[in-house]
């Protein structure tokens, strides 16, 4: 699979680096008690500390440390024992301190890696250069007054961890993968949320353009991207802006952009010009942050089992494709309810693929059109599980099987009721279904003499035809069967 | 090390502090002086040395994950020159 973009002149290769900002799933701010709540009334839970009163000391949150060496562990990332938070200074009206802590020369995680997968079944690397724990600043209202910006500061010193990757990423496609999966990391490992709406998790993407084998372009930064449509709008617009510039013999200019979500393009941020020069030193409020080993020993135990565990899981036990494993692996909550369902029966363990199918086609678009997440799904793992035994035991057809489960959907009865009341089962009985195939070939002699005549491609009408008298009822093989050798005992 | 009067400038803009050209001549030999004292540590041969982030033997003391409920809003506007239904109102900063 080639990722070249086609510019007028020339190919372009794209190179991409992302920072993710995940906010640390915590009760309370990284260094004040002040609460992480979301959607509160302005300045509501903004302590001494977070408005950055004189005197008041950052007192920092053991369990925000523990959370970001949970994910470090989870991104197969090196934890570093010995780590130092530094002040970023900068101003700007939603940062009372006029510095953000950070960490700048000892993060407390160093560098690790993680894979994506493609729908060809190949998969990839994706390096992390490091993980650091960061406040998070307010949030600023521009475009309430035309004079005044409004500052809420609840946000303020609330703890982040900033994931940064190495530009190891070719494609909008390739970073909407990564994201994906750091976010389900993060998901299983229950240290952020992920919600994007929320802000919960963003990105800022470093891109550049080359011709391939040259060396990296001058690259832009896109601030702040809060869903993965838009970081991949965002990565095509600019390439293109990128390639057009060079082919006509410019130059890029090293910028901070913003993505206007509305015109789909990337501007130039006005109001930072000042800010690159962030005089990093240690946080003199700070002692350096050493952890022992026994506390990382231990947390490296306390691990759940991660997406690729899972998926490798899959693949092995249930030969379910790279793929499909990926699909299912990526929404913890998507994994978890097939675990259910083939738990909920051995035998379903060899009919693991047909599961995976009827979750993520019919069942995913029950859900969606209702707007319903898997984890209220109204079909249990266990009565799903049961449907698909009553299709591998021939008891139902896949296509009667599919009125079945919107049944199951509007009802929450289990599949068994539903086809007893309605009297669904498949009919198998030979007998039966010779009566109703006698019929059909009775009903279109005309056809059947075009089909002895050679006209093979009959046998479809005839099949129809019977399945329509059996109310879709027979059983496809046995059906298929009768009829062949009923057409030939004609000839 | 020297310091010109660029530096001393841009150091005064990056803190946002307005300075007359007389200051400015003023800061320049105060922190050349400054710098001057605080060099005579190179005279020192620190090579083996590991940095110093210190003195004292104790740890980052670590708080647990607990939040408080405050309700702030009152408190923490109570300086602000203007506000406006629980925000701070500051001068438009254009995006």
């Amino acid at each position: 699979m080639s990722n070249l973009l086609k510019g007028n002149k020339y190919e372009w290769e794209i190179v991409i680096g992302l920072e993710i900002h995940a906010q640390v799933k915590s009760n309370s701010k990284l260094f004040s008690n002040s609460s992480t709540a979301f959607g509160s009334k302005p300045n509501s839970q903004v302590s001494l500390v977070d408005a950055a009163m004189p005197g008041m000391l950052p007192v920092i949150n053991s369990y925000c440390v523990e959370q970001a060496i949970k994910t470090g562990i989870g991104l197969n990332a090196e934890i570093n024992n010995y780590s130092v938070f530094d002040r970023k200074n900068y101003f700007y009206a939603d940062l009372p301190q006029g510095y953000q802590i950070s960490q700048y020369k000892f993060p407390i995680v160093g560098e690790g890696k993680v894979s994506i997968d493609f729908k060809d079944g190949s998969s990839k690397d994706i390096r992390i250069v490091r993980l650091h724990l960061e406040q998070d600043a307010g949030k600023s209202l521009h475009d309430q007054n035309p004079t005044k910006t409004y500052v809420d500061l609840n946000r303020s010193g609330v703890a982040l961890m900033e994931i940064v990757s190495e530009p190891d990423i070719r494609s909008a496609e390739e970073a909407g993968l990564y994201i994906s999966k750091i976010r389900s990391i993060l998901m299983y490992l229950d240290t952020c949320d992920g919600n994007m709406q929320e802000g919960s998790l963003r990105a800022d993407v470093n891109i550049s353009v080359r011709r391939p084998g040259e060396e990296y372009g001058t690259r832009c930064e896109i601030k702040n991207l809060n869903s993965i449509k838009f970081i991949k709008q965002a990565i095509n617009y600019e390439a293109k802006r990128q390639i057009e510039i060079l082919e006509e013999g410019g130059i890029i200019e090293q910028n901070t952009l913003l993505f206007n979500t509305n015109s789909g393009k990337t501007r130039p941020m006005r109001s930072k010009e000042e800010a690159h020069d962030y005089r990093y030193f240690p946080d003199p409020d700070l002692l350096p942050l050493e952890i022992d080993q026994k506390v990382i020993d231990k947390l490296v135990k306390s691990i759940p089992e991660l997406p690729d565990e899972r998926k490798r899981k899959y693949v092995e036990e249930y030969n379910l494709s790279n793929y499909d494993a990926s699909v299912l692996t990526a929404d913890k909550s998507v994994s978890d309810f097939f675990d259910r369902v083939i738990n909920s029966d051995n035998l379903l363990k060899d009919s693991a693929k047909i599961v995976v199918n009827w979750i993520t086609s019919e069942l995913f678009s029950l859900l969606k059109e209702n707007n319903i997440e898997i984890a209220h799904s109204p079909i249990s793992p266990e009565h799903l599980g049961r449907m698909v035994k009553l299709i591998k035991e021939d008891i139902i057809s896949g296509k009667i099987a599919k009125d079945v489960l919107i049944e199951m959907f509007e009802s929450k009865a289990g599949p068994e009721i539903i086809i007893e009341k309605k009297g669904l089962r498949q009919l198998t009985n030979t007998n039966e279904i010779e009566n109703i195939v006698d019929e059909v070939l009775q009903e279109n002699k005309k056809m059947v003499e075009q089909y002895l005549s050679g006209k093979d491609k009959l046998l479809g009408f005839f099949v129809g035809q019977s399945m329509k008298k059996s109310k879709g009822k027979a059983n496809p093989k046995i059906l298929n069967d009768i009829l062949k050798i009923k057409l030939s005992k004609k000839n | 090390m020297k310091l010109d009067t660029n530096t001393i400038n841009k150091i005064a803009k990056l803190a946002r502090i307005s300075l007359s050209e007389e200051e400015a001549n003023d800061l320049l030999k105060d922190m050349n002086s400054i710098l001057d004292w605080v060099e005579q540590l190179n005279e020192v041969n620190t090579e083996s040395v590991e940095p110093l982030a210190n003195i004292s033997s104790s740890t980052l003391p670590q708080r647990k994950d607990e939040a408080k409920d405050i309700n702030s809003s009152d408190e923490v506007l109570k300086n602000s020159p203007d506000k406006l239904e629980g925000y701070f109102a500051v001068p438009k900063v254009v995006e």
